[in-house]
């Protein structure tokens, strides 16, 4: 058993009549996988640590439709997004924060059109904010410093919405001697979970996509490979235990690695 | 018989110039068949882009071996095509080198244009010999056959041919040789005729004068039937391309409308529909055929000159799957080719072939190894987006067949059943807190 965390409900700060300054989207893979919910835990304890006012939807929170709209299920999708968009809207929510670069993308580009407008953050940029704005310190002598680690992009963070530099000015404010993969950044190859393929096995080819693409990590030599996205850390971690080398390799969520660093 | 040449000139110039309007017009014809969609938002952006991918070839240079020398030999063309301008005055009227009269200007332009057109030559010889000696890896996957692969080298020939042709032309031409100006690059060849009569150089000269023109009305001509054609379709490509987010999909309006009236209590589902009510009920979801695709996705089509960036960095393609965005595009346009072959052979009807996209062109399974990451469309340099494309096929496989694979098809009852892609209660959500 862990510690107990504060995270209160946007219907528990409706009944005292408040507002919290962020929600935080936590997910379906945040909430149900048992890898991503360690992440969701790791956010949390940063902004218990940072003391963010923050709300989650909890059970009235619900798939956002990213998979069934790249699955080419335009309704499911949309059926999805518009219960969202009434709860969201109901509890007047401005600003959301979220862990997955999926849900992430969905809120933000794709519910303006069906009436959702929120101003939405992946939570590495989020954390980056807590730190300049002075709410959240790092202590830059963690168990991390010095260790090796290589940044995955998330294709919904990266190429999707241009957001590379955040998780990796966090990571060098860990201390830690970041590694760039060579194929980084806007060329970075997909884990291979996007576009609904977490959900189904891969078509008949030589390779598995994540296999492929831990390869790349692994030329880096690195101590840990971070990512930013649940999906990505599920298929990496399964690409690394397919070169046998969970041993000496391990897979964390940026979050993960700032509340290490934090002894949280 | 004086003015013959002027004549023959004028013919084949109107010839050249005629048939390729023929084409172009049902180049057209076949991008609107499309569907309509807006395109009037962010003129800034639009013009900005087209500025920065097409005029100024920002995406070629990523990769830079390939990049520069591309941008040699669009310069070249582009510069070099300003000769063009003199060699049809001087055929339509009869003089020579009409622009000489600009004195040192003249030979200055010339000059660059021979030290293009030496550049040229090298850069596309050096093209030729990644195609065909060094067989890079994206010039030969599965869906270059023979046609596409000839259709590169053809360029190639057609260029170097053309380029040689001026060289030759100008150093066969003793007027221009004794100005002493301008022959930076055709004085070398020059010595390779000193054998030759005075009359046998002007034959030759005025050879590669007709040839070089003649090549040019052909090569024009051989465009709409290429993939060359991004020549001239990657400007308004670029700047009609995506200026959205990249991760943003677009809303299928249709299904909009039928969700808020599924959502809205008010709604009578048997109400019989307004007097005035022109909104028309899809005639389907997605897409399964071209005319189903929007005209920017054929305009798209048209325009991939088929280098194979966006394959190559396919992670599908990469792990050896069948999907290759370059294969969408150019299924794309062979489709799009053969509706547009039956509309002109049934006087302006389409009649059912019984073909389509779907199925006789892109399988199911090149459709479902997509994982939607965005690497071809990034990797365009053009401006074309594959992914459009896939998704909209698979609405179709989805929405219109409930053709999606089975694990796809459980993942979404659970969606729909407990809001999650997994079998979840809804009610556990937020259980990791305790846990």
């Amino acid at each position: 058993m862990s510690q107990s965390l504060k995270v209160p409900t946007m219907a528990e700060y409706m009944a005292e009549g408040k507002q919290p300054e962020i929600l935080f989207w936590v997910g379906s893979a945040g909430s149900y996988d048992d890898r991503a919910k360690k992440i969701t835990r790791a956010f949390v304890k940063l902004l218990n640590k940072a003391n963010v006012d923050f709300a989650v939807l909890g059970t009235e929170e619900s798939c956002t439709g990213d998979v069934a709209k790249r699955a080419g299920n335009e309704f499911l999708f949309q059926m999805q997004a518009v219960t969202n968009i009434e709860i969201l809207n109901a509890y007047d929510v401005k600003n959301i924060v979220t862990a997955c670069p999926h849900s992430y993308n969905t809120l933000k580009n794709e519910y303006p059109e069906l009436g959702g407008n929120y101003n939405v953050k992946h939570h590495t940029e989020y954390i980056e904010e807590l730190i300049s704005s002075g709410r959240l310190k790092i202590e830059n002598n963690s168990n991390l410093k010095g260790k090796r680690i290589t940044f995955h992009d998330p294709c919904y963070l990266g190429r999707a919405n241009e957001v590379y530099e955040a998780p990796r000015s966090l990571l060098k404010s860990l201390g830690v001697d970041l590694v760039e993969m060579k194929r980084n950044r806007r060329t970075a190859l997909c884990c291979g979970a996007g576009g609904a393929q977490m959900f189904k096995e891969p078509e008949k080819g030589d390779q598995d996509i994540n296999v492929l693409r831990t390869e790349d990590a692994l030329k880096t030599n690195p101590n840990v490979i971070a990512t930013g996205c649940p999906y990505c850390n599920t298929m990496m971690t399964d690409g690394v235990k397919a070169k046998e080398r969970e041993a000496e390799v391990e897979v964390f969520d940026i979050a993960e690695l700032i509340a290490q660093a934090e002894n949280l | 018989m004086e003015y013959l040449p002027n004549i023959l000139f004028a013919i084949a110039l109107i010839a050249g110039i005629g048939y390729f309007a023929k084409n172009v017009k049902k180049l057209i014809r076949n991008i609107k068949l499309g569907k309509a969609v807006d395109v009037s938002d962010h003129k800034k952006q639009r013009w900005q882009n087209m500025i920065r991918i097409a005029l100024g070839q920002s995406k070629m240079v990523r990769r830079p071996v390939a990049g520069i020398l591309h941008v040699i030999v669009y310069i070249g063309f582009v510069i070099i095509n300003i000769e063009v301008l003199e060699i049809i005055i001087d055929g339509l009227f009869g003089t020579h080198r009409v622009f000489s009269s600009l004195g040192s200007f003249y030979g200055f332009l010339i000059g660059s244009f021979e030290i293009l057109a030496l550049l040229v030559f090298v850069a596309v010889i050096v093209f030729w010999i990644r195609r065909n000696v060094i067989k890079l890896q994206r010039f030969w996957k599965a869906e270059m056959t023979s046609w596409p692969k000839n259709d590169g080298n053809f360029i190639l020939y057609f260029e170097m041919v053309l380029m040689a042709l001026f060289l030759i032309m100008n150093a066969t031409d003793i007027p221009f040789q004794n100005m002493e100006s301008g022959n930076v690059i055709s004085q070398f060849i020059a010595p390779w005729f000193n054998g030759a009569s005075e009359s046998t150089l002007h034959i030759i000269e005025r050879l590669a004068w007709w040839l070089h023109i003649l090549g040019i009305l052909v090569f024009l001509n051989y465009l709409y039937f290429s993939k060359h054609l991004h020549i001239l379709l990657a400007f308004p490509n670029t700047y009609y391309g995506k200026v959205k987010p990249k991760g943003q999909l677009n809303n299928l309006e249709s299904v909009t409308n039928e969700v808020k009236m599924m959502m809205d209590p008010n709604a009578d589902p048997f109400a019989a529909p307004a007097e005035n009510d022109t909104e028309d009920v899809p005639e389907k979801f997605g897409a399964s055929d071209v005319t189903d695709l929007s005209w920017v996705q054929l305009l798209n089509a048209y325009t991939c000159t088929e280098c194979g960036r966006c394959t190559s960095e396919c992670p599908a393609n990469q792990t050896g799957k069948k999907l290759s965005p370059r294969k969408i595009m150019m299924d794309t346009r062979d489709r799009l080719e053969e509706v547009g072959k039956n509309i002109d052979a049934n006087n302006g009807e389409f009649k059912d072939d019984g073909k389509q996209l779907l199925g006789d062109y892109i399988s199911n399974e090149e459709l479902w190894a997509c994982t939607t990451c965005n690497a071809c469309v990034e990797a365009c340099p053009v401006s074309i987006d594959p992914l459009s494309i896939i998704v909209e096929m698979r609405r179709y496989l989805v929405m219109e067949q409930s053709a999606a694979p089975m694990e796809l098809n459980n993942m979404m009852t659970n969606i729909e059943n407990n809001g999650a892609p997994w079998p979840y209660n809804q009610m556990d959500r937020l259980n990791w807190k305790d846990e």
